[in-house]
């Protein structure tokens, strides 16, 4: 290697190393502050901006869904199975929302409660047909009954 | 200069590259067509309905491999303007900038694709999550080495310029990969990983993995065109360009 290319070689490296670091740190430096949600654990140990919007992240709880017969206002309670967070939207939710759910919802805290003004569902990356479901549901009804016997 | 050296600065020079590239670059068309319409034949056809978003998921079939072809053609000109700029190879400057508007393609499919996606399963078009955001700046990466390619009159300063720009840019990728790692997202984690198991049915995988396979080929037959196109431009007054010139009007007179 000729000395030119070889000093190329190394300034190129070198400004790569430092961008690279500086990426490196920056990331580091906004891991706290790029928090997209919060769960229901970190809001109760006061973690969450009080008075400002913020996102909750968590799963919507079964059997907590209450729909107002007269209007779009909804009740439901989001868990992150260890704390729970009593949500009110007034909208229409989205195809995937159900109990058992991961959402997020964007809003703000008001006397222990969270008024959402948007709610979002979170999709897992799981993908299977739903024969393929059915059988793991079932498998899994099998395993939890056999202990019973 | 021992055999393999030579070999390369053969296939290096821009007549041989030119050359070489005509000559794969129909295949590369070619096997990627065919292979991208078996895999959209087997993805929105004969891949069975997904238990939660029913036909909704498949454009996963469209929106994963076009993810993966943005990051890759970031890797690839980057790779390639790193090349050009220790070792000022001629090739390797034109095939930086040639990867550059395909991989910006890519991005901007995989960026559609999701938001068209996100409307009825998130129940939005976009929200500023990591993932989504490296992935717009993936996009803006790309538009500012076209554009600072396009500014600068001399073709091999501008080249040198733009790879620069593209070799900075590269912090992104790993960003653009593990945000749903790092962060709380509301994009999902990987569905197909490297390793362990991946979190897609059999049935669904074969169509992904296969239009995964059509894009790269794809990619390379379009970088290819586009490479030709760039030597010429960038040998304008050389005699084997001309030599194809008169050549060309020949065969039509």
């Amino acid at each position: 290697m000729t000395p030119t290319r070889k000093r190329r070689l190394i300034v190129v490296s070198l400004i790569l190393a430092a961008v690279g670091v500086a990426a490196g740190l920056t990331v580091l430096a906004l891991q706290q502050n790029m928090t997209y949600l919060y769960s229901p654990s970190e809001i109760a140990a006061g973690h969450a901006p009080a008075g400002a919007r913020f996102r909750l992240g968590g799963v919507v709880l079964e059997q907590s869904i209450r729909r107002a017969k007269d209007s779009l206002e909804v009740h439901f309670i989001v868990t992150d199975r260890f704390k729970e967070m009593p949500v009110e939207y007034t909208g229409i939710l989205p195809d995937l929302f159900r109990e058992g759910q991961s959402i997020v919802a964007t809003g703000t805290l008001k006397d222990g409660h969270f008024v959402a003004t948007e709610v979002l569902a979170k999709h897992d990356e799981s993908y299977m047909p739903k024969e393929v479901k059915d059988a793991i549901e079932k498998a899994k009804q099998a395993q939890a009954a056999t202990p019973a016997d | 200069m021992n055999a393999l050296t030579l070999w390369f600065h053969k296939t290096g020079s821009p007549p041989t590259a030119y050359r070489l590239a005509g000559r794969i670059m129909p295949w590369c068309y070619g096997l990627g067509l065919v292979l991208g319409l078996v895999a959209l034949y087997g993805g929105l056809v004969l891949a069975p309905r997904d238990y939660q978003q029913g036909d909704a998921y498949r454009i996963i079939f469209i929106h994963v491999p076009c993810a993966w072809m943005g990051l890759f053609a970031y890797f690839f000109m980057a790779a390639n303007a790193f090349i050009a700029l220790v070792w000022r190879i001629k090739l390797s400057e034109v095939l930086a900038m040639a990867a550059a508007p395909v991989g910006a393609a890519f991005t901007f499919i995989t960026l559609v694709t999701g938001s068209l996606w996100g409307k009825p399963m998130w129940g939005t078009w976009w929200t500023w999550d990591a993932r989504l955001t490296s992935e717009l700046v993936l996009l803006f990466l790309y538009l500012g080495v076209i554009g600072l390619h396009a500014a600068i009159e001399d073709r091999r300063q501008a080249a040198r310029a733009a790879g620069f720009l593209a070799l900075i840019g590269v912090v992104n990728i790993p960003i653009v990969h593990f945000s749903v790692n790092w962060w709380n997202t509301l994009h999902q984690g990987s569905t197909v990983r490297l390793m362990g198991p991946s979190k897609i049915d059999g049935s669904m995988i074969w169509p992904l993995l296969l239009m995964a396979l059509a894009t790269h080929v794809w990619f390379f037959g379009s970088v290819l065109a586009r490479t030709r196109i760039g030597l010429l431009e960038l040998d304008g007054g050389k005699d084997w360009v001309r030599a194809i010139a008169l050549g060309e009007t020949e065969a039509r007179a």
